[in-house]
């Protein structure tokens, strides 16, 4: 090659070329669109097809907005003033938007207490969503908040509420008051109530027992295999009571006694106890006392007469934060070493995942009333809410047990290490990460459940679907005005749902804490 | 979580047990788990119990009992999908077993129809094509965002208006045509064109079988030698061949053994054919777009888990973006699709239990609804349906992990 130079001249150039545009085609928009929209047939085809159908949609939904008719106050003058026109109706959103929102049944003077208690969700919900960005003390207002809206929405006295939270507050303290007694008084207090607890569970066990031997002969008497298998089930427990409930209740009494120097079981028997007095028997009439002393009522309302989006918005509110501690409490025994714990554990989650929430609907509809005393009478809303709770807590255990198994087994072995116990290791390590790892997956099952709670409409209440298919599409009036009604109601979650998951993305972003 | 309350001695109380005593139950992390879970064996067993306790006091005051005798008495009632002989006086049984049918047979054709539109929503999702990318987008954020149940009852309506009443179909000039001349839809559902099976027809449909086992063992056959030697056959107009030649060849050669059965206006409605009902249809669309939208989300993240690298390496090789999809990047992502694909078939199944909202009589509208109502028997019914559920999950997730095991990574 070398040769070939030494006989030309060489070429050097002494000026630039003036830098030029690229061509038209690798440029802008035409850049763009050739490479994002035509860069081959089938990408052509596609595109082409896809604007069609963006026309198609836009030319015929456009006019039914469009044209709609506002106003009137049913489908058939609707039809008068759209004069053959398709379009839309919106008037059943200006005369039953209401019914929608609120339920058929809720006061509608009292309409101002569930749009507050609405708008302080979002104030109290603030603190816990942003708590990077929000002073701690806001949790306080996050802590009330329940009991505030619990009084706004159902009514009554507000001092029922602010009994019950004082009264849970002054059990947060008996531990501490247990801790702080003196140690004979303590040791005496152990005997007490190690003594009372004692001799109840053997109470209730033997009336326990009882009921199971009972239910066996039952089944004997029925007859056929699952008789038999049920009898000797039954039996079996009923022997097994017979043959432990006086040790039970000497060992527990021991134990609590025992338990005085330390304080833990004694202090937990004694909130217990104390809680289960104060909620029953103190709160009601002290709560009555107080009202009559300085009265702070709004009017009752009824847990039937609740509907509408605020009755899936508090079932979703309600059963989510409800089910994420019991959640938590149901992975961890699901990771458990105690192998009886972890098989209840597995039992119920792996039961309530098999079936589809209607049946537990149902559960709630007619069998669970029969789970409890005769002379008790729970309200729908509340038997409602404590399957949906279940069933939540069930998918939410799963989610956490992913998070749980996703943490390096050094985590586990570092906390031991450091000498914490399992409680603390749990609290202050495990569980941290755990939660972090899980955050997608815990909204995914919010986000679910709260489109889930739209099924209460199948055991005929009035939410937001139930609504729409029983008083308004059910009226004269509006019978047939799906689309609009739907469409409302699709939109109503649409934005719920959707800002769920844009909230748990960026939460997701916020707590990356690796590659960084 | 083991090691941390295995085999560590509570220091406060001295040196090593000579001997057992009371307190080491409670001081001691030996004996203590067993404690701890003895006493949450009394506490089940006490709940157990009261539960029980209430349900006696309660079911005796109501004058009930708990008996399966009415299984076996008449249902009385009509079943308007019937995939098995049933009548109204067969018994509550068999009612319960239509129902069973039927929820199989909408969870399996939404099963199906949802993997179809999720893998290819999926994939489109990820599409270079800005436009097919948004619209995908949109389509998933859309279904995923708003209740199920809201869905069905859209689709449900929206089918039950836009649709013509058969009599539409009637007279010289009808308002309303037969798709192709075969398929009616109509406010009362879709009429399709039934089979008649003449003589011959069994050796007929055996080989309609027999070809689609073919097509798949050549696929398969092609796939072994492909991956063994290099070799590509060609994959797309063989299996059509194969698919197609033997059944036309044993049609003409048996003699036309079948015919089809189109449907006919008669009277008030359609005669012959096939009725799919519009609560079978509405709740097979919403069930499937639904869900076809979550399995979306699931084969876009399995896509997106394979490294670009892949492709990248795919693509130095000459192969093409159809062929990269099928041959490198699916068959990996599959490993990541399959576990979260098995709960979305659970969901279906589950959420096909909303039948009861548009009256297809699944296991819900007969063992759940009508059968409870008649009979009060609430506890029975109820236990019998959350069992059915419970079966079918199990065995929905005994099946996908089989296959799930068949397509995960073989390592040592």
């Amino acid at each position: 090659m070398s040769d070939t130079h030494s006989e030309s001249v060489g070429f050097v150039r002494k000026t630039f070329i003036e830098p030029a545009p690229p061509p038209a085609r690798e440029a802008g928009a035409v850049k763009w669109l050739r490479e994002n929209l035509f860069s081959g047939v089938v990408n052509s085809a596609l595109t082409i097809l896809s604007i069609i159908f963006i026309v198609w949609i836009a030319v015929s939904v456009y006019p039914w907005f469009a044209n709609a008719a506002y106003g009137t106050s049913s489908l058939a003058e609707c039809r008068e003033v759209l004069e053959g026109v398709n379009a839309a109706c919106f008037s059943v959103l200006q005369e039953r938007g209401n019914q929608m929102l609120f339920g058929i049944a809720y006061p509608s003077e009292q309409y101002w207490r569930p749009l507050l208690a609405f708008v302080l969700l979002f104030v109290c919900a603030v603190p816990v969503l942003f708590s990077q960005y929000v002073p701690r003390q806001t949790l306080i207002g996050t802590a009330l908040y329940p009991f505030f809206a619990y009084w706004l929405i159902w009514g009554g006295t507000l001092w029922l509420s602010i009994a019950i939270l004082g009264l849970l507050i002054a059990a947060y303290f008996v531990p501490k008051v247990i801790a702080g007694l003196p140690d004979g008084a303590r040791s005496g207090l152990g005997l007490v109530v190690g003594g009372a607890t004692g001799l109840l569970l053997a109470y209730w066990l033997a009336v326990g027992g009882l009921n199971l031997w009972g239910l066996a002969s039952g089944f004997a008497e029925g007859g056929g295999t699952g008789g038999m298998i049920g009898a000797v089930l039954f039996y079996a427990m009923a022997a097994f009571v017979a043959v432990t409930f006086i040790p039970m209740g000497i060992f527990t009494a021991y134990a609590v006694w025992q338990s005085a120097e330390r304080g833990l079981l004694l202090s937990t028997v004694t909130t217990i106890a104390f809680l289960f007095v104060a909620l029953n028997f103190v709160a009601g009439p002290l709560a009555g006392v107080l009202n009559g002393i300085v009265p702070i009522e709004l009017e009752a309302v009824a847990s039937r007469d609740l509907g509408g989006f605020m009755l899936n918005m508090i079932l979703g509110t309600v059963c989510v934060s409800l089910s994420i501690p019991l959640g938590i409490l149901l992975a961890l025994g699901r990771q458990s070493s105690l192998p009886f714990i972890k098989g209840v554990c597995v039992v119920f989650i792996e039961f309530i995942r098999g079936v589809p929430l209607i049946t537990l609907l149902f559960v709630a509809n007619v069998v669970l009333a029969y789970f409890f005393p005769p002379e008790s009478n729970i309200d729908l809303v509340l038997r409602v809410i404590i399957m949906i709770t279940m069933f939540a807590a069930a998918y939410i255990a799963e989610v956490i047990r992913g998070g749980l198994a996703a943490l390096p087994r050094g985590q586990y072995e570092a906390a031991d290490s450091l000498g914490l116990d399992y409680g603390q290791a749990t609290r202050l390590i495990i569980l941290p990460q755990a939660l972090k790892i899980s955050i997608p997956g815990i909204v995914n099952v919010a986000v679910g459940l709260f489109k889930d709670t739209t099924l209460v409409s199948v055991i005929s209440m009035f939410d937001l679907v139930g609504a729409i298919r029983g008083p308004i599409l059910g009226s004269a009036d509006w019978a047939g005005i799906y689309w609009e009604a739907f469409g409302f109601a699709a939109l109503l979650f649409f934005v719920v749902c959707y800002g769920i998951s844009q909230y748990s993305q960026w939460l997701e972003r916020e707590l990356a804490t690796d590659h960084r | 979580m083991s090691t941390i309350s295995e085999e560590r001695l509570d220091s406060g109380h001295g040196g090593a047990p000579s001997g057992f005593k009371l307190g080491m139950l409670l001081n001691d992390t030996r004996y203590r788990s067993y404690t701890f879970q003895f006493i949450a064996l009394v506490l089940l067993i006490l709940s157990i119990s009261y539960l029980v306790s209430n349900l006696i006091a309660n079911l005796e005051e109501a004058g009930l009992n708990i008996s399966w005798a009415f299984l076996a008495e008449p249902a009385g009632y009509d079943i308007n999908q019937r995939p098995i002989e049933y009548d109204s006086q067969s018994t509550h049984a068999r009612a319960s077993i239509v129902g069973a049918i039927n929820t199989l047979i909408v969870a399996f054709l939404a099963c199906v129809t949802a993997t179809i539109l999720g893998v290819v929503a999926g994939v489109l999702r990820l599409s270079n094509n800005w436009i097919v990318a948004r619209l995908m987008s949109v389509y998933v954020e859309a279904f995923r965002n708003v209740p199920v149940l809201i869905w069905i009852l859209i689709i449900f309506l929206a089918m039950s208006n836009a649709f013509p009443q058969p009599r539409a179909f009637r007279g010289e000039a009808p308002d309303a045509e037969m798709w192709l001349g075969l398929f009616a839809f109509t406010n009362r559902g879709v009429y399709a064109p039934s089979f008649i099976n003449g003589a011959g027809s069994t050796i007929f449909w055996i080989v309609c079988v027999l070809s689609i086992v073919g097509v798949f063992a050549y696929r398969r056959y092609a796939k072994k030698l492909l991956y063994d030697t290099g070799r590509l056959l060609p994959m797309g107009w063989p299996s059509l061949a194969i698919l197609i030649v033997p059944p036309v060849l044993a049609f003409f050669l048996l003699g036309s053994p079948v015919s089809l059965e189109t449907p006919e206006l008669r009277g008030f409605n359609f005669q012959g054919g096939v009725h799919l009902r519009l609560s079978l249809i509405a709740l097979w669309f919403a069930l499937a777009i639904y869900t076809g939208a979550f399995i979306a989300e699931n084969v876009r993240a399995g896509i997106m888990a394979i490294s670009k690298g892949q492709t990248e390496a795919a693509g130095a090789l000459g192969l093409r973006p159809g062929r990269i999809m099928n041959l490198v990047i699916l068959p990996q992502a599959l490993r990541v699709i399959i576990p979260p694909l098995i709960s979305q078939y659970l969901n279906i199944t589950k959420n096909s239990s909303l039948a009861i909202a548009v009256g297809y009589m699944d296991i819900t509208g007969t063992l759940g609804g009508i059968t409870l109502n008649q009979t009060g028997r609430a506890i029975e019914a109820i236990l019998l349906l959350m069992l059915f559920y419970l079966l079918v999950s199990l065995a929905i997730s005994a099946i996908m992990n089989v296959y799930n095991n068949s397509v995960k990574l073989k390592e040592r």
